[in-house]
Order: C-alpha cells, then structure tokens, then sequence
C-alpha cells in the first residue's frame, strides 16, 4: 500500500514504519520496512509491501483509498548509518533479499549511487513479486526453493554459482539466510549489513522487547543485547550473534 | 479551578497519572512524546544491583485486547541508573519514582541504599515480576517473605517505599495488609496477570520463556476489582493499574479506591495516553462539578461519599 504521509521526507532504505491497527483488540502496532518512498510531491507518499499473516495485516490489506492509518516513523537507522566503508561510484553493491525481507531492498537499491546487483530469494515463482522494481534499479538475478523460476536453492546458491563478487553487501530476510550471508562475508570478506526483524512494542528503544544478542555491549543496559528497533533494524552481520 | 493533585506519603503529584513500570524505560524515549512535566509521576522500570540481560526472544506476544510480555527485567544496573536516567529525569518537574528489583533481599536493599542520596522522590519494590526465576514474584506471593523484605527495606529507604503487588495471589487484602503492617507506604497493582499463548502452526510456546506477564485492556476488570479488595483492607494509598488506556478506565480505578493510577501497555498503542487521560480526566470533573480529585477516591463505597 502507499501511504500519503510527511513521514517520507527524509526517509532512509532500511527505515519502518510502526503501524497500528484501528481494532481496539490489537494493542500493538506492526513494524513495516519501508519499501519505496516518493517525496516529490507534498506531502510524500511511502509504500509498504507486507504479507498477510495474522490479524493485523490483514486489516491493512482490507484498507482502501482515502482511509487513515496511524503511524509512527520513520523508526530505526536505516542501511547507511551503521556502513563504515565508503561508498563511491565504483563501489559494487550486493542487495540480498529473502521472501518478505525483500522491500527494503526496492528503496536501498534507488537510494544507492553505485553499482547494484540484487538477488532474489522466493520460494516459487507463484510467490515472486517487487521483481520488475529491483530490475528497474539494477541487475537481478532470482533464486527460487523449487527451481521454477531462476536458480534453484537458495540466494546464497545463486551468488556462489554465478560468481558474483562486491564490495559490499546489504541483506535482509528470515533467519537462516542472515545466517548463510554472514558466513558468506566472513568466507570472502566482504563487509555486511544486515537488517534483522524482532517482535516489538514500542518501536522506539523503551521497552527492551526487540533485542538481539550483540558481540558488544549495548549503550542501553550495557549487557550484549541491541534494540533491534532504534540500534538496528541493520547491524554489521559480524556484530550480533545470530 | 480543579485540583487533581494527590498526596501519596506525603509526597504531591500534580495529578494522580503515572507511568507503569516497564513501560516508559526512564522517559528517555517518550519524551518525544510527551511533556515529562505534565505527568503526576514518571515511574521508571526495575533497576537492579547489576546488568540484567533478561530474558531471550520472543518476549512479547499480542493477545486479544492485551500482550504477553517476559523481557525479564532486562537494566543496566544501578550505577548507570543514577549516572544517566535519574540525570535524565533531575530536569523534569514531575516526581520520581524508581522501580527497584533484586534476587535477594540483600540485592533490593543496596540499591535502595544506593538511592538514597538522589533525587528519587519515592521507591517502588518489585516483588511481582512473573519473568524471572529468582527474587521479584518469589517475594510477592508468600505473605511471610514479603513481610520481611517490606521491614528490611523500610529500614533502610530514605524515601517512602511503594510494594508493587502480584495479582497471582489467592489473597490480594492480605497482601497489601502485610505490606502495611511492616511499613510500607503504600502499594501499587496490579502488576502482570502469569498467562501463555501457544503457536498451534508450529506446536510451540510463542515466548521463549513459555509464560508471560498479561497485560492491556483484557486485565482491567481483575485490576480494578483487587484495587478496590486493598483499598478496603489498608489505610495506605493505593496505586491503581492494569489496562488503563483512557479516562473513564483511570476513574473506574479511583473510584474503586486508588488514590493514583498507572498508565502502562497503553503506552505502546498510543504514546499521548498518559495526556489524555490527564485531559479526560479534568473534562470529567468539569462537567460534572467535581473540584477535588480527592472526592472521587473510593466514591463508590467509602461511607464518607454515602
């Protein structure tokens, strides 16, 4: 959905949105990764892409035009703030996406100023989407579960078997993806950021719900566990323990 | 003119709306928000000896009108408490309470230690946290073992101490009776209701610590139903929460007999909460010519109001 929203000025890829359901039997809100943004016209617009999956997207999903939402955001730093690297015109870009992880990459991919190459993780080709937005930004290349669209198996598959290399790589998806990313940087040293999802309340760093297990000590409760959603939602992959 | 200011232990609020434990950190984050100053109290969460990592995730788990929540007291420490939140809160003209939490009675008692030489304007001890295996809820649900850390601390607190209440109790009068009994200043509840939610598509716990502390809308009934059982039983202030999100739920609790309320899992669905049911609040007396906060505690049973 797009949402017309001041909100989108100043928005950065990686960024969400804390949504709240109107049903008074849903207390806490849903946090959506921005997608796309469009500031040219006030005020902007941000799009969500969400899957369905319990009662409050589906209530989202039943929201048609000129209806209101309550948000909150742009919450969390975004794809940028954490990156220690330099990013130039040179610079060669790997944009991971697994299943529902894969939004943010539509904004990171029109926000970076470099070569970009994003792969793909669905589990059919009856479950793609977002894909002729990804190759508008750069190349794509596709990984399916079942092998009926693209490369069969998973991102980490796809990146092996078409030898793609970059300079740095931004990922976000389900566990066991971030997981296999990681391992991928740490083998052929290449920097990653990766954008992590936890179940939160507040979206903005009061009520310690979110956090994930850093190899540092967080400012917040100086123990190892960063608030996914003010710390991150993107972390350098080598800096939490996933 | 209106009064809404309250006197709990000789200390004024400005109005009788506080925060819950746990749910506004120390105000860092809400004050965004909300305006710090316009609040009766910012009560800040449990702040123990040490660093507690707390609980792994998932912590929380919305449930029907109400979430599960088992963070496990998940704080700095005090040194960091004093360093930062209460430098923090020391440019508020809001009352202070600091919630303090421990898995010994040696634990509660030095930080209450601790605190007594900072602008901490009161204590509230957590005997009731559901989400930790050792100290908190241990305390709060055997009469004898909160008889004796309510005397241990009461011994040494500067500043007047508030026992927060369990309501997985059989018994919530004597509870608070034995919290008055050895000292207490007053006592606050209800803290979170022990429930579980199962994941029937994967055939597990939602939380990673299986049960959690309820919360939200869904518990105010019982909440202000046990309110009204302590405040029959003790002559102490009582310090009403669970489920408040508007108003006329901050009022069902006063006139049940709290002489404050708490603001608490509301202040995830919408952070203005506390502002407007201060704002409702002062609507209602308004209109309905009521110009002392303090005619409306325990109205609907004390027999002064009969």
């Amino acid at each position: 959905m797009w949402l017309s929203t001041n909100a989108a000025a100043g928005a950065i890829a990686g960024q969400f949105l804390s949504v709240f359901p109107n049903s008074d039997s849903m207390q806490l809100m849903r946090p959506l990764s921005i997608c796309e943004t469009d500031s040219s016209s006030a005020p902007g617009k941000i799009r969500l892409v969400y899957r369905v999956v319990g009662k409050g997207t589906e209530e989202f999903s039943h929201l048609s035009e000129h209806d209101s939402v309550v948000i909150i955001g742009p919450n969390g730093n975004g794809f940028f703030a954490p990156v220690k690297e330099k990013i130039g015109p040179d610079t060669r870009a790997l944009l991971i996406g697994g299943g529902i992880g894969i939004p943010p990459m539509v904004e990171l991919a029109k926000q970076l100023k470099c070569s970009v190459v994003t792969v793909a993780g669905y589990r059919s080709r009856n479950d793609m989407f977002l894909t002729k937005e990804l190759e508008r930004e750069g190349e794509l290349v596709i990984a399916t579960d079942d092998g009926s669209f693209g490369h069969l198996g998973t991102v980490t598959d796809a990146i092996e078997q078409n030898d793609i290399d970059a300079d740095i790589i931004f990922a976000c998806g389900p566990k066991p993806m971030l997981k296999a990313v990681a391992a991928l940087s740490q083998k052929r040293g290449i920097p990653a950021y990766i954008s992590m999802e936890e179940r939160m309340a507040c979206g903005i760093g009061a009520c310690l719900s979110c956090v994930t297990p850093s190899s540092d000590i967080d400012d917040h409760s100086k123990v190892k566990n960063k608030r996914v959603c003010v710390d991150g939602p993107v972390f350098p992959a080598s800096e939490v323990r996933l | 003119m209106i009064d809404m200011s309250v006197n709990i232990a000789q200390v004024v609020l400005k109005n009788p709306v506080m925060t819950a434990s746990g749910t506004f950190g120390s105000g860092v984050e809400y004050s965004e928000f909300v305006d710090l100053n316009k609040l009766g109290a910012v009560v800040t969460k449990g702040v123990s000896l040490t660093p507690w990592p707390g609980n792994p995730t998932p912590r929380i788990a919305e449930t029907y009108g109400g979430m599960l929540n088992a963070i496990g007291l998940q704080n700095p420490g005090i040194d960091t408490f004093i360093e930062r939140d209460l430098r923090f809160l020391s440019d508020f003209d809001t009352v202070i309470i600091v919630n303090v939490c421990g898995k010994t009675v040696e634990e509660y008692v030095e930080v209450v230690e601790r605190l007594a030489d900072t602008n901490a304007d009161m204590l509230e001890i957590n005997v009731s946290c559901p989400n930790v295996k050792e100290g908190a809820i241990a305390f709060g649900q055997d009469p004898q073992a909160l008889a004796h850390i309510t005397r241990e601390i009461r011994k040494k607190a500067r500043q007047p101490v508030i026992m927060k209440l369990s309501p997985n109790v059989s018994d919530i009068a004597l509870m608070a009776k034995v919290c008055e009994d050895n000292g207490a200043d007053a006592v606050s509840l209800i803290n979170t209701i022990t429930g579980m939610k199962i994941d029937v598509k994967r055939r597990t716990f939602v939380l990673a610590n299986k049960t959690g502390g309820l919360s939200g809308r869904a518990i105010k009934p019982v909440a202000v139903r046990m309110v009204y059982q302590a405040a029959n039983a003790v002559k102490i202030p009582v310090i009403g929460m669970g489920g408040i999100a508007t108003a006329e739920d901050a009022l069902e609790f006063i006139m049940a007999g709290a002489a404050a309320v708490a603001v608490g899992a509301a202040n995830f669905t919408d952070p203005y909460t506390t502002l407007k049911v201060i704002d409702g609040i002062g609507q209602y007396m308004t209109d309905n010519n009521v110009t002392d906060i303090k005619e409306l505690i325990g109205c609907v049973w004390k027999e002064e109001f009969l």
